[in-house]
């Protein structure tokens, strides 16, 4: 039996591994769909690049489910908090997330331009809300949450949708966003002929820079002008997961007094390396290593703030004492244990019949084949 | 202070999103095992009719499967949204089975599920059979986990509520799977999935031979459907019988309540067929019973007893008793952790802790209630049974009425009439409605009759709701009131489209379409 420490320290990882995971696989369907007007212009460039994703997305989206549900499993107190005082947040992840199906699946069902129309629309909102408020919510972990337990872990929450929108999470939504317009475009030139893919080409050309001056923004803003939170003394690693056995400070900065702070500028550097490199790599047409190199971009960012976190995963602002760590809002060790198992049991399954879907399915979407086929999906 | 108006909300919220889910799930798990079917005999004849048949109907499948797949995020965000302390109490235990559904299951299926629609022309006939397989394994198997934790609810096995984390956690898993609860009620629930799909294809293949049209494509699809929905047909009742049997053992009160059954009988207890069953006087006017069925049913013997709600509250009260006692001993623990008097109190009367939460439910401080309070917590655990006994005798009977259907469907389908007989091609047709009525009913069974417990005998379910305020929770509950209905509007209106156009409409079929036009 592995030892507690040791068990939340990997499910932190895969917490990470499992929204990369997300962020990665679908993260480029969320692009695609927020583009979806802008890089394809009449029906028939539209019903080619959706087609891109037809195929996946429902894998794809998979990763959050998963996600979500390992949160709940591992993290109970983190999924308690997060869901319920994100509540109208969430809802619009939800509702945005429930309007896509409809949007990959009716979309084509019918010929009328006006339903079809419609539709592009819905799927444009579907894309770029849930990837704007899941930025949104990763820069609300650094202010800190309103949030605070009684004493027998009953969480009450003191804001609203409104609290949520200051400026440095707007930020952070913003280099969200664009991180996964980026992401989309690096698979459209991939997997889309002309015009598409020179379009999505020359976009990344704009994108890049735009991500690289956000982020680095973001990056100074929480080094230097957000205040920090830290466990005061010695964390209690392998202590029973109870939020209100410790006692926290804020002041200091979050990169330079964080415990991982160095990690987190580390990889924030590759991240950026990446995102510079992803429209060279596409226009030298080596479309393959620039979709690669983005995926890398979009983890190397996902770490750089969960590393810039550590040990925290969600602070509160109203009650300090009520933040929730790594080392007490996590499940039981028996349940930290059966679940690393079932991971390592299904999670090289998943990815070995997923590299096949996508081997199989391999090959850019042709104009032809779209004005030929019979769509039956 | 418990808020009831965010409870009652939170409540109608999930089950209203959770029957909507439940439209597009028990379709997606039968129809899927048809298009296997399907595909397995175009893969071992070559006869093109039934790729085409495999085709169409997956069409169908499609536009129910994305919004299945939408729905179902909706239930797994909402504990985390509106029930929040559930997910801090139990997290521990039933997160487990979610997200083993994920790893094991979900992810199967829809990975496959876009290869099925995509890879006719890009896979081999045997590569696209197995993709086939393994999305209608995938679905089946997703069924089952969510089952086990739904189980877990009815019947919460190997956990313990540990008192430095104030939630439950888990003592053992192997218990927590193999909960017998959830064996029945996976093949219950999926057997009444194929049921549907079944019917599914019955009722729309009846429409077309009324119609004169794609007559061929049709009277395969009915074999198909008449067989695999009677043998379906006996397994939802058969298993239905197993899921009243493990009830009898786990929920008493849910079973006095589906039956009625106000005062203990002497064994073995009578069936009341029909009744009019009056809460306020405990009984039930005009009741026509059966001798015996009950009691043979129920426990399987002959001097089984089944209490009575009656019985089963006086019961309760004595629990809420011990469970006061285990609650008092958690708040001098709280006070001084070390109090080693008050510990062994707890640990030795913990079990029936949430008990004492049924005062909480009702604003009753569970260290100063009155013998009254007690009663009247009590009493609180009885069920809606007009509800219950009336959603169980539709259910049952919607049950033997599908055997007969598919049934007299596999009897003509042997004999190769089943475009003789018009009345009955109009009986199947209108039929179709009818298994997402059992369906639906079966959840309320299952679900309103675990009510007031989210967690059986742990967690009252008025606990488990989050600090929203109901201001909140209407917003959310009239956007997906507005949003599902806009949806199911879509969806009805595609169906409808896609299963009028038909195979020849769809010019699948050239020469079927040629020799029957219309």
């Amino acid at each position: 039996m592995i030892d507690y420490e040791t068990l939340r320290i990997i499910w932190w990882l895969l917490l990470g591994v499992l929204l990369a995971g997300f962020a990665i696989m679908d993260g480029f369907d969320l692009g695609i769909a927020a583009l979806v007007r802008v890089l394809a212009r009449d029906d028939t460039e539209r019903r080619a690049l959706l087609e891109t994703i037809e195929p996946t997305w429902e894998g794809n989206q998979v990763w959050l489910v998963l996600g979500a549900g390992a949160i709940f499993a591992a993290w109970p107190l983190l999924y308690a908090v997060a869901f319920s005082g994100f509540y109208f947040a969430m809802l619009l992840v939800l509702f945005a997330l429930i309007l896509r199906p409809g949007g990959f699946s009716f979309r084509n069902k019918v010929a009328d331009p006006r339903w079809r129309n419609a539709w592009d629309w819905v799927i444009t909102v579907s894309g770029v809300v849930p990837a704007l408020i899941f930025g949104v919510a990763i820069g609300n972990l650094f202010l800190g949450v309103p949030f605070r337990f009684d004493d027998t872990l009953r969480m009450s929450y003191e804001g609203g949708l409104i609290d949520l929108l200051g400026p440095f999470p707007l930020l952070v939504g913003g280099v969200s966003l664009i991180m996964l317009l980026l992401h989309g475009c690096a698979w459209a030139a991939l997997k889309s002929e002309a015009p598409i893919g020179p379009r999505a080409e020359r976009l990344l050309g704009w994108l890049s820079p735009a991500l690289i001056v956000l982020y680095l923004g973001a990056g100074a803003w929480l080094a230097f002008g957000i205040e920090a939170y830290a466990i005061d003394g010695v964390a209690a690693a392998a202590a029973p997961s109870n939020p209100l056995a410790k006692q926290v400070m804020v002041g200091g900065h979050w990169l330079a007094d964080g415990a991982l702070g160095g990690w987190a500028c580390a990889l924030a550097a590759i991240a950026i390396a990446l995102a510079a490199g992803v429209p060279l790599l596409a226009r030298r047409q080596h479309h393959r290593s620039a979709f690669l190199a983005s995926a890398m971009m979009v983890f190397a960012m996902l770490f750089s703030a969960g590393f810039a976190l550590f040990p925290f995963l969600l602070p509160s602002s109203l009650d300090p004492r009520s933040s929730l760590t790594v080392w007490d809002a996590s499940s039981s060790q028996h349940t930290l244990g059966l679940m690393l198992i079932a991971v390592t049991v299904f999670m090289p399954l998943i990815l070995a019949y997923t590299t096949w879907v996508y081997r199989v399915l391999r090959g850019r979407v042709s104009l032809k084949h779209i004005r030929e086929s019979h769509s039956l999906y | 202070m418990i808020d009831h108006a965010v409870v009652d909300l939170s409540r109608l919220q999930f089950a209203l999103t959770a029957l909507y889910h439940f439209l597009f799930v028990p379709l997606t798990l039968g129809l899927v095992f048809m298009l296997a079917i399907m595909e397995s005999v175009y893969v071992m004849t070559g006869r093109e009719i039934w790729k085409r048949m495999t085709q169409f109907w997956g069409i169908l499948f499609g536009i129910n499967f994305a919004m299945g797949v939408a729905t179902g995020v909706t239930l797994e965000f909402q504990f985390g949204t509106n029930w929040a302390y559930y997910s801090h109490y139990v997290g521990d235990v039933f997160g487990t089975p979610l997200a083993i559904e994920g790893l094991m299951a979900f992810f199967l299926e829809a990975t496959f599920v876009g290869l099925f629609f995509f890879g006719w022309d890009r896979l081999s006939r045997v590569a696209h059979l197995v993709v086939t397989w393994l999305l209608a394994f995938g679905t089946s198997m997703s069924a089952l986990w969510i089952l086990a934790a739904n189980a877990w609810m009815q019947n919460p096995v190997g956990a313990e509520f540990n008192i430095d984390t104030m939630r439950m956690e888990v003592t053992s898993f192997s218990e927590v799977f193999f909960n017998p609860v959830a064996q029945s009620k996976f093949v219950h629930t999926v057997s009444a999935g194929y049921v549907l799909g079944a019917m599914f294809v019955l009722s729309i293949s009846a429409w077309y031979l009324l119609r004169g049209r794609n007559i061929d494509f049709a009277k395969r699809s009915m074999t198909v459907a008449a067989s695999f929905g009677l043998a379906a047909a006996l397994s939802v009742v058969v298993l239905g019988d197993e899921s009243g049997y493990t009830i009898t053992e786990h929920q008493k009160m849910k079973l006095a309540a589906i039956e009625a059954m106000w005062e203990t009988e002497p064994p073995p207890a009578a069936f009341t067929l029909f009744g009019l069953p009056d809460v306020a006087e405990r009984k039930t006017h005009y009741a026509v019973h059966i001798p015996w069925v009950m009691g043979l049913i129920g426990t399987r013997s002959l001097d089984g007893v089944l209490p009575g709600i009656s019985q089963l509250v006086e019961e309760t009260a004595d629990k809420i008793e011990n469970g006061r006692i285990a609650y008092a001993a958690m708040q001098k623990l709280r006070t001084n952790r070390d109090d080693a008097e008050a510990r062994a109190q707890f640990e030795a009367h913990k079990d029936d802790l949430g008990y004492a939460l049924l005062l909480s439910r009702l604003n009753i401080d569970p260290l100063t209630a009155t013998p009254e309070d007690v009663s009247r917590a009590a009493d609180s655990t009885i069920p809606n049974v007009p509800v219950l006994f009336w959603s169980f005798r539709i259910m049952v009977a919607c049950g033997f009425y599908f055997i007969a259907l598919f049934a007299y469907s596999f009897w003509l389908a042997s004999k190769r009439q089943l475009d003789r007989k018009r009345w009955y091609l109009r009986v199947a047709l209108w039929s179709l409605p009818l298994p997402w009525v059992a369906a639906e009913l079966g959840w309320i069974v299952a679900e309103h009759g675990r009510q007031p417990w989210a967690i059986e005998g742990i967690l009252p379910t008025a606990l488990g709701v989050s600090s929203v305020s109901a201001s909140q929770v209407w917003t959310s509950l009239i956007g997906f009131v507005i949003f599902y209905t806009t949806l199911a509007v879509v969806d009805a209106f595609l169906m409808v489209r896609y299963a009028r156009k038909g195979p020849d409409g769809l010019g699948m079929w050239p020469n079927q379409s040629a020799e029957n036009p219309g």
